[in-house]
């Protein structure tokens, strides 16, 4: 299940993408983030679901353009959104290299 | 004498029971409870189909409306909380439902809601609650695919509707109606917050515009909102909407004009997805619990 945490606004499209599917709860995203973006939780999409897996914090889902700014020092010289050179920039950020399943993607 | 003022958010609360269903002949009996931030449900589900339900406000704390709503449900049905073997919280205030065994989040229970409301076909559920709105594509079995939460502010739900009808002076039951009855459609207002688009109506009147032209304006913007989330999860067919907001007529005819796709009638109250759910939800839980 593809869960979609964030939010649009007049600037832009700010959405973590956590593919649960892949998550197996390792929680290496949560040590690899700096600003606490992940926490470990239920899986809100399958709740017979056992193990815990990633999500984004409920304070930090309506503020992610803020929280990951230090993170995307691209978007200075790059417009962002799904560009090539915006996605190759998008791999080398921490929480998605962390992430060994690949089951994290940003939107911008 | 002070005159009582008028409420013109306030919408009908509402109780039913299945007239079909003799639930002494049930095998499994299961209860849903959603406590949202304005309104909360109870429903008895009788081996899996919808036997009661209640909808009412949700009151200033969630243990007493989780309480209200299913006491209500229960009403005149002879059962007693006891023979309900198994309940499932959910909503915002789910972790206060006092008869509740487990709490599942609202994602999931609305689409086990919805994919029994609208049957298998349904793929994309829009669910326009009291504070939030939520896009949710799910399988023929209801299960979440992927889902997004618009997780910014109150635009495009029922409280933000409510704040018009108040402003406007008109029942929130007739809003939409009304809002159909113009010439020409006006262009949306420019921000659906709740605080700004608010400013921007009592600026519209103020310049002459009639109510129903100023409500057009503001469901259309509702309308457009809700589009640009439905965008990002993509919209499948069939489609459908959960929550009080689809019961606006003002607001669905709009987005079912920008979607290029007709909403699936509902079959039940559309406040009662997530209640639903729950209580399937509980059904699923209970058998595993007598399995073991
Ligand atoms: S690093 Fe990847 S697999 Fe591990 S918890 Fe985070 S999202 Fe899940
Ligand atoms: S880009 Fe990733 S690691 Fe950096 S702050 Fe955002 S979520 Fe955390």
């Amino acid at each position: 299940m593809l869960a979609n945490y964030g939010y649009k606004d007049g600037s832009g499209d700010y959405f973590i993408a956590i593919d649960t599917d892949k998550c197996n709860g390792c929680a290496k995203c949560v040590d690899a983030c700096p600003q606490s973006v992940f926490e470990m939780g239920d899986d809100d999409s399958d709740p017979l679901r056992e193990e815990p897996v990633a999500r984004v914090s409920g304070e930090q889902r309506k503020k992610l353009k803020y929280a990951c700014a230090p993170c995307k020092r691209y978007l200075t010289t790059l417009s962002g959104g799904k560009t090539e050179e915006t996605m190759k920039e998008i791999e080398k950020l921490p929480c998605v290299v962390s992430c060994e399943l690949r089951a994290i993607n940003h939107s911008w | 004498m002070a005159e009582e003022k008028k409420e013109y958010w306030r919408w009908l609360e509402s109780r039913w029971t299945n007239p079909n269903i003799n639930w002494r002949q049930a095998k499994i009996i299961t209860g849903g409870v959603d406590v949202g931030s304005v309104s909360t449900q109870a429903v008895i589900m009788a081996d899996g189909d919808l036997y009661a339900f209640a909808n009412m406000r949700t009151g200033s704390d969630s243990p007493n409306s989780a309480r209200n709503a299913f006491n209500w449900a229960l009403e005149g049905t002879g059962m007693a909380e006891t023979d309900v073997k198994y309940t499932v919280g959910t909503g915002y205030g789910r972790v206060n439902v006092p008869m509740a065994k487990k709490a599942i989040t609202e994602i999931a229970c609305h689409a086990r809601g919805a994919n029994f409301m609208y049957g298998p076909t349904v793929r994309t559920v829009l669910d326009m609650g009291g504070q939030d709105c939520k896009a949710i594509r799910i399988d023929d079995k209801g299960k979440v695919e992927s889902f997004l939460m618009n997780d910014k502010c109150a635009a495009g739900t029922g409280r933000g509707m409510e704040v018009f009808s108040d402003l406007l002076t008109i029942s929130i039951n007739d809003v939409g109606k009304m809002s159909m009855e113009v010439d020409v459609e006006p262009e949306p207002v420019s921000s659906t917050c709740v605080i700004f688009a608010k400013t921007e109506a009592t600026g519209l009147l103020r310049q002459g515009w009639a109510k129903n032209k100023v409500l057009a304006a503001y469901c259309r913007a509702m309308a457009g909102r809700v589009n640009e989330l439905l965008q990002r999860v993509g919209v499948v067919k069939d489609f459908a909407i959960t929550g009080g907001i689809a019961k606006n007529i003002g607001v669905v005819s709009r987005l079912e004009n920008l979607l290029g796709l007709k909403a699936l009638t509902p079959r039940h109250d559309t406040q009662l997805a997530g209640a639903i759910g729950a209580a399937l939800f509980a059904k699923g839980l209970l058998e595993k619990d007598l399995k073991k």
